[in-house]
C-alpha cells in the first residue's frame, strides 16, 4: 500500500493529477467521506452481520440482525463447524482439486497455446477455436457426470480435476495465446540456432515470459475452481468433503433450524484462506488482473 | 449433432484482437527469413519447394505441445458436450433400466408444461439485470475511485474482497440480510421509525431483481479493476486538450473515456452475460429458484430434477442452455469487438 516507489508510470500520473484535477479542499474531503459511506453501506452492512452473527449463540441468530452478540462466542461456533462441517478434511480436499487443476490447466494451457499461437495454418486456427469455444460454450454437467461414471472416475478427485482443466483450459489458452504472439519469434530463432529443442526453447525462453499472463490466469482459474459448487455438486455427489460443498450441506441442514451462527462461522473459516492469500499479496493480485485482462 | 460443436469453433475467431491476424502473417515472413541460412538442413527433409516452411513450422512446433491439452478437452469438455446433444432426445432417468431414443419428447414436455419458455425467460432477464448491475456499479466506482489516494487505494482492495468470497457464501449473507426478520428491515425500521417485516426474497415480481443485483455486488469488484485498468491506459494529453478545449466533466467522460473504455467494456459485458447465464450459486444460496419458480433460472432446474433423477429432463434443459449462449453470447461478442475496432 505504501507507495514508496517511484516508477515513470507513477510520475506521470502524478502529473497528470495536478494538471487534469482541480478539486478544490473542500472537495477531497466531501469525496472522502462519501467513499467511508458508501463502503459502510455498501460492504460494512453484510460483513458486520456475518461477523457478529457467528458470535450469536443459536437463540440469538435465529433473527439475524445488526445487533452485538450478549456474549461472544465466536471461538465456540467456529470449533463446532470444523467438526460438523468435517473442515479439516473439506480443506484439504479442496487443496487436494484445486492445486492440479490450477497447475495442468496452466502448464497444457501455455505448451499448447506456443505452438497455437506460432502455427497459422488453417487446421490450427480451428484448434484454436475449439479450444477457446469453452470461454464461451457451458459445460454439459449432467453428461460429464456420466461420463464420468463410465471411464470410472465418478466421485473421484481425479475425475473432478480432469472436469475443472477441461473447462478452464480456454481460459489460460485465450489469455496465453493472445500474449505468446506479442513476444518476437527472433527469440526462440537465436536458441533455435544453437540447436536447442523445442522442449528446451518452450521452457527456458517462452515460459519464463509468460509470468504476467501466467500470474492473471492463476488468480482468475484458483478464484473459481476454490470457490465452485455446481460443477463438483454434480461430478462428486457426495464423495468428497470441499469447503463450498460442505457449505452447501452445512447450510442446507442449517437454514432449516435457523443456524446462522453456525452457517457464518463457517463462512468466515472458509473464506480465509484466499483472503489471507488475498491481504498478502493484493498488490500483486490487483495489478496481475488489471494488467492481464485489458491490453 | 457434431456439427453444431464444430460449426461454432470458427465463429470464436472473433475473440481474437484484431490486429493479430496481420502479425501471424508477418511471423511466417519473419520466420522464414531467419531460417534460410539454415537451408542445409531443410532441404534433406522436404522434397517439393512449398514445403519447406510447413516442416520447418512442424518441426519447431511440434504437435506434441497440443495434444495433451486437447486429450483433457476432448474427453472432458468436447464428448460430453457431443453426448449432451444425444441424450436430451432420451428417456434416461434414475427409474428406468433401459436409455431409449424418445425423439423430441423432452422439449415437447418441457414446452407444454410452460417450464421451458418459464425458465429460458427468467434466465435472460436475470442475465442481463446482471450485466447491468454488475458493471454500473464496476463503472460508478472505477470512475469515483479513480484517483490514487490512500483512501482510494484502500476502498479497491476492500470491493475485491467479494469476488475473492465463495458466491455460495455471499449468497446467505444476504438472505439473512433481506430475511423479513434480518439486518435490512431492521436497519429500515430504525430509521423510519416503525416496523418493517418486507419478505424483500418472497415477491414472485421483484425478487429476481435483487438476486441480480446481488450477483452484480459479488463481481463488481472485478468489473471496477478491468474499468480502472482501462482509465489508466488513457492518454492524459487528450484529456488536457479536452479540458482547455472547454469541455465539461460529463462531457470529457462521456466523449472520450467512455469510448476509450471499449475493450474493457467487452470484456467485462461478457464475462457478466456469460456467468450469470452459466449461473447457479447466487441464486440457489438466497431463493433456490423460488417463491414459485420466479427465480429459476436454467441450472437451478438443471440441479433440481437431477437431484429428482430426471436425467433426460435435466440433460434437455442443459442443451437448451448451451444453444440459447451459442445464439446470444457469440454475435454479442462480434458486435462488441466490431464497436471496439470502430473506435480505436
Amino acid at each position: 500500500m505504501t507507495s514508496a516507489t517511484y516508477t515513470p508510470d507513477t510520475a506521470t500520473q502524478a502529473q497528470s493529477n495536478t494538471t487534469m484535477n482541480k478539486r478544490s479542499k473542500a472537495g477531497t474531503i466531501v469525496h472522502a467521506v462519501l467513499v467511508v459511506l458508501v463502503m459502510l453501506i455498501l460492504l460494512g452492512v453484510p460483513f458486520w452481520l456475518l461477523i457478529v452473527t457467528a458470535g450469536k449463540s443459536q437463540a440469538e441468530a435465529i433473527r439475524p440482525t445488526m445487533s452485538l452478540p450478549s456474549h461472544w462466542q465466536l471461538l465456540q461456533n467456529f470449533s463446532t463447524v470444523i467438526t460438523d462441517g468435517k473442515m479439516i478434511k473439506a480443506f484439504f480436499g479442496s487443496v487436494i482439486v484445486t492445486v492440479p487443476s490450477v497447475f495442468l490447466a496452466l502448464l497444457l494451457g501455455s505448451m499448447a497455446s506456443w505452438v497455437l499461437a506460432r502455427r497459422a495454418t488453417k487446421p490450427m486456427t480451428v484448434v484454436y477455436a475449439l479450444s477457446i469455444s469453452g470461454l464461451v460454450l457451458p459445460p454439459a454437467v449432467v453428461t460429464v457426470m456420466m461420463l464420468l461414471k463410465i471411464i470410472g472416475l465418478s466421485g473421484t478427485a481425479l475425475g473432478m480435476i480432469g472436469v475443472y482443466v477441461g473447462i478452464y483450459l480456454s481460459t489460460v489458452i485465450f489469455f496465453v495465446t493472445g500474449f505468446i504472439r506479442t513476444i518476437p519469434i527472433s527469440l526462440e530463432e537465436a536458441a533455435r540456432m544453437d540447436g536447442a529443442s523445442p522442449m528446451r526453447i518452450f521452457f527456458t525462453i517462452i515460459l519464463p515470459l509468460l509470468g504476467p499472463t501466467l500470474a492473471t490466469a492463476t488468480i482468475l482459474v484458483t478464484l473459481y475452481i476454490w470457490n465452485d459448487v455446481f460443477y463438483s455438486l454434480f461430478i462428486l455427489s457426495g464423495k468428497m468433503d470441499l469447503l463450498p460443498l460442505n457449505l452447501y450441506n452445512v447450510a442446507s441442514a442449517g437454514l432449516y433450524l435457523n443456524n446462522w451462527h453456525l452457517i457464518f462461522a463457517y463462512i468466515i473459516l472458509m473464506s480465509l484462506p484466499l483472503l489471507i492469500i488475498f491481504a498478502l499479496a493484493q498488490r500483486k493480485i490487483i495489478s496481475g488482473i488489471t494488467g492481464g485482462a485489458v491490453k | 449433432m457434431h456439427d453444431i460443436g464444430w460449426a461454432s469453433g470458427p465463429a470464436l475467431l472473433i475473440l481474437m484482437p484484431i490486429s493479430w491476424k496481420e502479425k501471424q502473417i508477418s511471423m511466417v515472413n519473419h520466420a522464414t527469413e531467419g531460417v534460410t541460412p539454415h537451408g542445409g538442413r531443410r532441404r534433406n527433409r522436404s522434397i517439393t519447394p512449398v514445403n519447406p516452411i510447413k516442416t520447418l513450422m512442424k518441426q519447431n512446433y511440434p504437435l506434441q505441445f497440443v495434444i495433451p491439452a486437447f486429450v483433457v478437452l476432448l474427453i472432458f469438455f468436447f464428448i460430453p458436450t457431443i453426448m449432451n446433444f444425444i441424450y436430451a432426445f432420451t428417456n434416461w432417468s434414475a427409474f428406468g433400466k433401459t436409455i431409449d431414443f424418445n425423439g423430441v419428447r423432452n422439449f415437447v414436455d418441457l414446452f407444454r408444461s410452460g417450464t421451458l419458455m418459464r425458465d429460458l425467460r427468467i434466465t435472460l432477464v436475470y442475465a442481463i439485470l446482471v450485466a447491468i448491475f454488475q458493471n454500473t456499479f464496476g463503472l460508478i466506482l472505477a470512475v469515483f475511485l479513480e484517483e490514487d489516494t490512500r483512501l482510494n487505494r484502500f476502498a479497491r482492495v476492500m470491493f475485491f474482497v467479494p469476488v475473492i468470497m465463495s458466491a455460495l457464501a455471499v449468497g446467505y449473507i444476504w438472505q439473512a440480510v433481506l430475511k423479513s426478520d434480518g439486518a435490512l428491515n431492521q436497519i429500515l425500521s430504525f430509521f423510519l421509525g416503525r416496523t418493517i417485516d418486507l419478505a424483500w426474497l418472497g415477491n414472485t415480481t421483484w425478487t429476481i431483481i435483487l438476486v441480480a443485483a446481488i450477483h452484480g455486488w459479488k463481481w463488481m469488484g472485478l468489473s471496477m479493476l478491468i474499468f480502472l485498468a482501462g482509465l489508466k491506459t488513457i492518454d492524459s494529453d487528450v484529456l488536457e486538450a479536452a479540458s482547455i478545449d472547454g469541455a465539461s466533466k460529463s462531457q470529457i467522460f462521456w466523449k472520450i473515456k467512455f469510448p476509450l473504455l471499449a475493450p474493457a467494456f467487452t470484456f467485462n459485458v461478457a464475462t457478466s452475460l456469460l456467468g450469470s447465464m452459466n449461473g447457479f450459486d447466487i441464486v440457489q444460496a438466497t431463493t433456490a429458484g423460488g417463491p414459485g419458480g420466479s427465480t429459476e433460472i436454467l441450472n437451478i432446474f438443471i440441479w433440481r430434477t437431477f437431484g429428482q433423477g430426471l436425467y433426460s429432463q435435466s440433460t434437455t434443459m442443459s442443451l437448451v442452455l448451451f444453444v440459447m449462449v451459442m445464439i446470444i453470447a457469440i454475435p454479442l461478442i462480434i458486435y462488441l469487438r466490431r464497436r471496439e475496432a470502430k473506435i480505436l
